[in-house]
């Protein structure tokens, strides 16, 4: 594993922080509405009172590139948890069920696994309907079989080692071998896997308000502020550009973080 | 030597049909998951079907028939090749996936160059040298992971297209329109090729061969190229499933930021308009090249790398 400067973690560490930040008090950076249209000043290039200009309504685009962190990472958090959740469930079961459950169940994952996220999504979608909270279940459902796939495999280590045996010889009924020592030691490594995944969240939460099938305007929302800035591209860059570098700051940051946990923890376990 | 390559791809035949029928059992589930008359829902919400036509779907589908039944039929259509109709834009579903297909194939096949080219020079200029180079690779890999493919596609526009005006702003008509979706497209994918093959490059440069070959008296870059790029190129076989999942699921995106005909553009507007035969045969055809492509990658490896056959 590659080593990242620490001081590039720290970094990352920190825009986390006041990116969280700003997703619970928009109000701490900015007093400017990020919904109030104010068509006199529209289009005006960054600067002056507003510092990253504003868009085609006279809006301020800092102040809702601000208000749009609630949106944009609720729903990537919410959409991971959910899918981090029902996979290591699935998992558990297909490991320690095994038989006819553990057939089904990766049979159905290797099928899901054969779509591509995005389509599986779009699929949902298409069952569910357009907007957030559809959103975040169509996302969290794209991801559960990567999860369940993972969480199974590590299940089934846990379960063959020799602690889990010592446990079985003890006596210990199933309900508190499960919950007392194959839980805890399969799911170390999913957690540090969902930051991984939360960036990935992020981007698909992103990409389907782009496509117009998340929040809906004018809600301020990353996304969808790409989107329809996509439309002044030729006059006003700036309505698109820095919405975009919010999503790709916040996941790039997320990352580092991810793959930082992820090396400290493999090494604590192989060690 | 022929018998157990046999078996190979025999197993790796049926497992790919069995994905498949999976793919059609989903795709079967989520018309009977959504609520309502499952006439209106194939019709679409924007649709004043008469109520022969009604009567036709009925038939079509065998909705008359119990859940098994309508099952049987629907997998005895598919395998005639019969995806349904779309209601909406009244036009069989494989003819409209036949139209959009070559635009959304031109700009995955040259997405794919492209990264296989970046990822390659990059991972062959900076495998095992200084940090400072490494540094670059490993940042720019990072950048190109975390960016949405949407917003890279928005900057190049902005800087190419609407500053420079080297290249189109949207359509598929030329040689020339193809260029930054394709970059647009290729980008993500490379990141994540570099940053396997880098690895890759590293691991092989460690061993014996690379440093006999070196002895002999190949320079660096021709050892990297000649010898080291095989061994390292070996665990890509295992990102061919996620390589065609991405480059299918970003063509939605980036058909969409380019305005560009296409198989994402179709989902897309099928998504949007609940068009729900369609957005089956659009699933069912993802899934149908998927499985196409990861056992062709698994047969062609079974006949070059022998240890794999004795699975």
């Amino acid at each position: 594993m590659r080593r990242t400067p620490r001081a590039a973690v720290v970094l990352c560490g920190l825009i986390v922080v006041v990116l969280a930040l700003a997703a619970v008090a928009p109000g701490l950076f900015t007093s400017v509405s990020p919904i109030e249209a104010d068509p006199v000043n529209a289009l005006r290039p960054p600067g002056g009172g507003h510092w990253l200009g504003t868009d085609e309504l006279g809006r301020d685009v800092f102040s809702r590139v601000v208000h749009g962190a609630r949106s944009s990472l609720s729903v990537g958090l919410g959409a991971i948890l959910v899918a981090v959740t029902a996979g290591a469930l699935l998992g558990i079961a297909a490991a320690l069920g095994g038989g006819v459950a553990d057939t089904v169940l990766m049979r159905l994952a290797d099928v899901l696994l054969s779509l591509p996220e995005l389509m599986i999504a779009l699929l949902v979608i298409a069952v569910l309907g357009p907007g957030t909270g559809n959103t975040m279940i169509a996302i969290a459902v794209s991801l559960v079989p990567g999860y369940a796939r993972m969480v199974r495999a590590e299940a089934l280590v846990v379960r063959r080692s020799g602690y889990v045996e010592a446990a079985v010889g003890l006596g210990l009924p199933r309900p508190v071998l499960i919950a007392r020592h194959v839980l805890p030691n399969a799911l170390g490594p999913l957690l540090v896997l969902a930051t991984v995944g939360f960036g990935t969240a992020i981007i698909a939460v992103s990409g389907l308000s782009f496509l117009g099938l998340g929040a809906r305007p004018p809600a301020p929302e990353w996304g969808t502020m790409l989107s329809s800035g996509r439309k002044f591209l030729a006059v006003a860059w700036w309505t698109a550009v820095f919405p975009g570098a919010a999503i790709t700051l916040a996941v790039v940051s997320v990352n580092v973080v991810g793959r930082r946990l992820q090396a400290a923890f493999t090494k604590r376990t192989s060690a | 030597m022929i018998r157990p390559l046999l078996r190979g791809a025999a197993h790796r035949v049926l497992a790919a049909l069995a994905v498949l029928l999976g793919a059609a059992g989903l795709a079967f589930a989520a018309l009977q998951l959504i609520p309502g008359d499952p006439v209106a829902i194939i019709l679409g919400p924007a649709t004043q079907a008469s109520a022969q036509v009604q009567a036709a779907i009925r038939a079509e589908y065998g909705l008359d028939r119990p859940v098994l039944g309508q099952f049987l039929h629907y997998l005895g259509r598919l395998a005639t090749g019969d995806l349904g109709r779309s209601y909406q834009l009244q036009r069989q579903v494989v003819d409209l996936i036949g139209d959009q297909l070559g635009p959304t194939a031109e700009l995955a096949l040259a997405a794919l160059v492209l990264a296989v080219a970046i990822s390659v020079g990059s991972a062959i200029a900076t495998a095992g040298r200084r940090r400072g180079l490494k540094a670059v690779a490993s940042g720019w890999e990072l950048l190109a992971v975390s960016s949405p493919p949407f917003w890279v596609g928005i900057l190049l526009l902005t800087v190419f297209s609407f500053t420079l005006r080297w290249f189109p702003v949207s359509g598929a008509e030329d040689f020339s329109a193809l260029v930054l979706p394709a970059l647009t497209l290729a980008l993500p994918v490379a990141g994540v090729l570099s940053q396997v093959l880098r690895e890759g490059l590293e691991a092989a440069l460690a061993e014996p061969f690379a440093v006999t070959a070196r002895a002999r008296g190949l320079s660096r870059t021709a050892v990297r190229a000649r010898h080291a790029l095989r061994h390292a190129a070996v665990p890509l076989v295992t990102l061919t499933g996620w390589l065609t999942g991405s480059l299918l699921g970003g063509a939605v995106l980036v058909e969409t930021v380019f305005g560009r005909p296409g198989i994402g553009a179709l989902t897309l507007q099928a998504v949007t308009n609940k068009d729900m035969p369609l957005v089956i045969g659009l699933v069912l055809l993802s899934a149908l090249v998927f499985v196409v492509i990861s056992t062709l990658v698994d047969l062609l490896y079974l006949v070059v790398d022998p240890r794999l056959r004795t699975r």
